[in-house]
């Protein structure tokens, strides 16, 4: 999988383009930048409004002047509680993804490498599960945690966010197991070792990349959830930083902050940026896990 | 294993090679956790949403005792005739429409631009690291904020009126433009998510085809009705179900870009969303839900049986 995704330009993997005219050979690379801008341009728009006073706020040049931090300063004003939100994300997605991953780690393990029954109607379920619309498990799990006093509580959210992101990070988990040669096992059985200790001891460790992988692709999908999130909590203290930011009012009823709300946006968004250009590879590799054979 | 996991298992430590035996349970023990997770909160919650889809809660005050009603009673199929009857029904059935809407506009636009993408990305070597990295930012931003900063691309004196000629429209009030801009920025958002996918499933194609193709002389149009496209569509049969499943659920992006209550962009779940956690009806509000769950499950089979997307071999990422 990751061999296919790699960047290594194979010159024979060329299409057949006519060169009629040179100018068609810079037609890719016109195309290319348009991708770049497709993609980039809104969430640079994002980052040099967050950086405008507020009073140049409706502004439409593409760079600021003069810079100015006042709408990160405003964001993180006492009464937002944007510090405390922030706090709360990484709590909440930094839960979901560690549970998940322990969880998820032995059941992609027995699927991608033992033999048992039922095996097919165990993978059918995890992937219709993970097709089922959030709101037909929000609405009775709101019910249910009304009754039982989780309402306003981070388990709230930890929870209802399993599950979509456990069969999330079973499928990759699957995928990244199966690519592994079954004859490690064998050779640490041959060794000694029970199954078990050559999951531990071998199988995990040669893992590792897609165990991380499947971590933060988990963590970002949790990072983001933000309906739960919406509606199980309505204390300001427990609200997690989507949240929070879609809820800044201004100081008169009809002044939407957006400078504040840039700014909190470029915050909530940075994490995820730096986590996807430092591990673009392994994200793309992750994503595509199981989508191409 | 135990000292890891702080799991019970130890199969036969005396028996290195007891795969046989061991298996069955040893697969048991690794796979119960993930149905357990599963059972409590995507299984219950399916069931105890079908319950309470019949009952309502009690309003008003008892005429024989003149006690305010607590509690909930059961109304049988009211909840779901309400749906397609009076103002409720009208305000369900346009949702439902918006839902539709949505999906079939925005997973079309997306799929187009998303094999376009992948088709220049598959021809240009230079500079594919730093496609990779763009493409992944509409994907990484959180829809919530995605949608509030389209929400500020989109005001009346914003950006996006900057850019258009003539009067500014108002992009985020009630109406089709409000609509088009929920599918815009959703199109922002997945589209080079599906070029990523393509462009997997275009790397996986053999050269030797296209050059056999070349040499019987087929124009590149051709090629890529007769060759590319159905070489990548397994790739792009579940993407598309993944995308088309993820719209049907539609919320964060018209809840945060143009806000609930709004007849052009309110979605089923918006719908839902608002009857339980503003109204506390939680009756109404599973009755819609399981009328989107049992929608999403007919979509998805008929689109598994009419198309033959392969779930099972193969399994994309998603994002809600």
């Amino acid at each position: 999988m990751t061999a296919t995704l790699s960047t290594t330009p194979t010159a024979s993997a060329t299409p057949p383009t006519k060169p009629k005219k040179s100018g068609w050979r810079w037609l890719p690379y016109v195309g290319i930048a348009a991708i770049v801008v497709y993609c980039l341009a809104p969430f640079y728009w994002m980052l040099v409004s967050s950086l405008r006073r507020t009073n140049d706020i409706f502004d439409s040049a593409p760079v600021p002047s003069p810079f100015s931090t006042d709408s990160y300063t405003a964001a993180f004003a006492a009464n937002n509680g944007f510090l405390r939100a922030l706090g709360n994300s990484f709590l909440v997605a930094g839960t979901t993804t560690v549970l998940v991953l322990i969880i998820g780690i032995l059941t992609a393990y027995a699927l991608a490498r033992l033999d048992f029954r039922f095996k097919n109607l165990v993978l059918a379920i995890i992937i219709t599960t993970s097709m089922f619309p959030g709101i037909s498990l929000l609405v009775p799990l709101l019910d249910l945690f009304s009754n039982i006093g989780w309402i306003n509580t981070y388990q709230a959210m930890i929870v209802p966010s399993m599950s979509f992101a456990l069969p999330l990070a079973v499928w990759n988990l699957t995928a990244f197991f199966r690519q592994m040669p079954v004859e490690l096992e064998e050779a640490a059985q041959i060794d000694g070792c029970t199954p078990a200790q050559a999951f531990r001891k071998v199988i995990l460790p040669l893992a590792a990349p897609g165990v991380f992988t499947t971590a933060i692709i988990t963590f970002i999908a949790s990072w983001n959830e933000f309906i739960i999130a919406l509606s199980v909590v309505n204390k300001k203290e427990l609200k997690t930083a989507p949240v929070i930011t879609s809820q800044f009012t201004g100081t008169t009823q009809f002044d939407a902050p957006f400078g504040t709300q840039m700014a909190a946006g470029v915050i909530v968004t940075i994490p995820l940026v730096i986590l996807v250009l430092l591990f673009q590879r392994r994200i793309v590799a992750g994503l595509t896990a199981g989508g191409v054979k | 294993m135990s000292t890891l996991i702080g799991a019970p298992v130890d199969p036969k430590p005396a028996k290195p090679v007891g795969r046989r035996q061991g298996v069955g349970k040893l697969a048991a023990l690794l796979v119960s956790p993930t149905l357990l997770v599963l059972g409590i909160v995507v299984a219950y919650p399916i069931v105890s949403a079908i319950r309470l889809a019949f009952y309502q809660r009690k309003e008003g005050i008892d005429p024989e005792t003149g006690v305010l009603e607590t509690g909930n009673k059961f109304v049988g199929i009211d909840n779901f005739t309400d749906m397609f009857s009076g103002t409720t029904g009208a305000r369900f059935l346009n949702a439902l429409w918006n839902t539709t809407s949505f999906t079939i506009v925005a997973v079309g636009l997306e799929v187009i631009l998303g094999v376009l993408m992948a088709l220049v990305m598959h021809k240009a070597f230079k500079g594919r690291a730093l496609v990779r990295a763009s493409i992944l930012v509409p994907w990484a931003v959180p829809t919530a904020i995605a949608g509030i900063l389209w929400r500020w691309i989109f005001q009346a004196d914003g950006v996006a009126n900057d850019l258009l000629p003539g009067d500014p429209i108002l992009w985020t009030t009630d109406g089709p433009q409000a609509w088009l801009a929920v599918v815009i920025a959703d199109t922002w958002k997945t589209a080079p998510f599906i070029g990523l996918l393509v462009l997997a499933g275009l790397q996986v194609i053999s050269n030797e085809v296209y050059e056999a193709a070349k040499l019987d002389g087929a124009s590149p149009w051709k090629t890529f009705w007769s060759i590319t496209l159905p070489l990548v569509k397994p790739t792009l049969m579940v993407a598309v179900l993944f995308r088309i499943l993820d719209t049907l659920r539609m919320f964060d992006l018209p809840y945060t870009l143009i806000g609930p209550g709004k007849n052009s962009t309110d979605t089923v779940t918006i719908l839902a969303f608002e009857e339980a956690v503003k109204f506390t009806k939680y009756g109404p509000a599973s009755a819609y839900a399981i009328f989107l769950f049992v929608y999403v499950a007919v979509v998805a089979f008929v689109f598994v049986k009419l198309l033959g997307a392969d779930v099972v071999g193969a399994r994309t990422g998603r994002n809600r």
